[in-house]
């Protein structure tokens, strides 16, 4: 299989799903979006990975889970080249990339300090706007600035 | 409009702002009209801003209406640590309509979302005042007689200042030429050229005005205040190049108009004040008819 070249040197899980292309430095963000540290099965990072395309990339290997579209799009925001392939019995059954949603709400924190959201009890709303061809933009619901999803603080 | 919260200029349509500046025009035209005999609007000014606050209540006052509310934070359950949600849902069992003045960005948005009655953003901290954008859109309109194809000047700090935002973007629905003259420190932030450049207006960026306002139909000014400035020696240095003088106005356009949101400064001179050009008094004047239409439309009253 293609995925499977040699220099992965990350375990393969028999059911469950593996996010690739992560970029290295957003692991930890991709862990909390996902919820990641309350999860009790196997979990298996790889990261500083060398990628062709992104430079370093990191893995995770989720043994037994499955996410739900509307949820792993979240990570779409740091990581829009992630993969995700779902694996039974260790064999990849379904491909897949992940999609930027239109709306996040209550993930990230909004950038702006004076931003009823970072003052009072508000959920945080974003709508995602195309900034360039690669890249999106964050602009809150609330105090209508924009927050760049590099700089994206996650709760 | 009715029971739709203004929070945003951008909530508003084309159609619903001229619909807004006619009925503005008509309360100009009859300023007696008791439309709001009856009706309870609750002031809540979470921080001071006296002319916001006694334009609205003017006009309230004078179609009939009766006002509750505070002035600013010290005194209020607010200062006892109330949430903004709760101050917000126990005023909406007081009033049929809430003005509301906060220091934070997007607290008028939110507090819209909690309230049972509608509210209008008088100001939440430097992000939007749509009030003031539907006074300055009629002022300009009542000066120039349309608000088509005008060439605008904004000038001062307009890289803080919400109302020149607003009003940007307002403008945008009328074919509008933008002039933006100020110094390097406070230019116009990108993401108004870029919504400029998608909507295919025509605009220029200057460091100076004095050669080209000959041009300008409406010179907006705004106030640059110092601790904008990392450098309060540029501060000194700058100041005075953005302040508008009555020999200044010698060669310009017929029907040319110098608007100002006030307070003023040292931005215009006083001796532009008594010139044809100078319009910012009756420009506040013009916030009494506009706040008129604001609240009489959204109450569902006209």
């Amino acid at each position: 299989m293609a995925d499977n070249k040699p220099k992965l040197q990350v375990s393969a899980i028999k059911n469950g799903t593996v996010i690739d292309h992560i970029p290295a430095r957003h692991l930890f963000k991709v862990i909390s979006i996902l919820n990641l540290d309350h999860i009790k099965t196997q979990i298996t990072f790889g990261t500083n990975l060398e990628s062709k395309k992104l430079g370093y990339k990191a893995i995770i290997k989720l043994s037994e889970v499955y996410f739900k579209d509307e949820d792993i799009n979240k990570i779409a925001l740091i990581a829009p080249h992630a993969k995700l392939n779902i694996i039974k019995d260790f064999n990849v059954t379904t491909k897949r990339q992940v999609e930027v949603p239109d709306q996040i709400k209550g993930i990230a924190k909004c950038g702006n300090p004076n931003c009823i959201t970072n003052n009072d009890n508000v959920n945080t709303i974003f709508y995602v706007l195309p900034k360039d061809k690669e890249k999106v933009a964050l602009k809150c619901h609330y105090c209508e600035k924009i927050t760049d999803p590099e700089d994206m603080e996650v709760f | 409009m009715k029971n739709k919260s203004l929070i945003s200029i951008n909530d508003y349509s084309k159609e619903q702002i001229l619909r807004t500046l006619d009925l503005a025009e008509d309360f100009e035209k009859n300023p007696s009209q008791p439309v709001l005999q009856g009706k309870v609007i609750a002031t809540l000014f979470f921080e001071p801003s006296t002319r916001t606050k006694m334009s609205f209540e003017s006009a309230i006052n004078r179609l009939g209406g009766q006002v509750i509310g505070f002035a600013s934070k010290e005194g209020s359950s607010v200062q006892k640590g109330e949430s903004l949600k709760d101050t917000i849902k126990t005023v909406s069992n007081y009033c049929d309509l809430i003005v509301m003045r906060h220091p934070l960005e997007g607290s008028a948005r939110y507090a819209s979302e909690v309230a049972s009655v509608p509210v209008i953003n008088a100001g939440d901290g430097a992000n939007q005042h749509p009030t003031q954008t539907m006074l300055d859109l009629y002022s300009i309109r009542k000066t120039q007689e349309t608000l088509e194809n005008l060439n605008l000047f904004m000038v001062g700090d307009l890289k803080y200042g919400r109302t020149v935002h607003s009003l940007l973007m307002a403008m945008s629905y009328f074919n509008t030429t933008y002039n933006f003259v100020s110094p390097e420190e406070l230019r116009i932030p990108e993401e108004y050229k870029m919504f400029l450049k998608e909507h295919k207006l025509k605009y220029k960026e200057h460091i100076d005005f004095t050669d080209i306002i000959s041009e300008a139909d409406i010179i907006y000014m705004t106030r640059i205040q110092r601790e904008r400035f990392s450098d309060p020696m540029e501060y000194e240095k700058t100041k005075n190049s953005y302040m508008l003088r009555r020999d200044m106005l010698k060669d310009t356009k017929e029907n040319l108009k110098v608007l100002h949101p006030l307070p003023r400064i040292n931005e215009i001179n006083e001796d532009v004040d008594d010139s044809k050009q100078s319009y910012y008094f009756t420009q506040a004047l013009n916030g009494v008819y506009t706040r008129m239409a604001i609240m009489s439309s959204i109450l569902g009253l006209k």
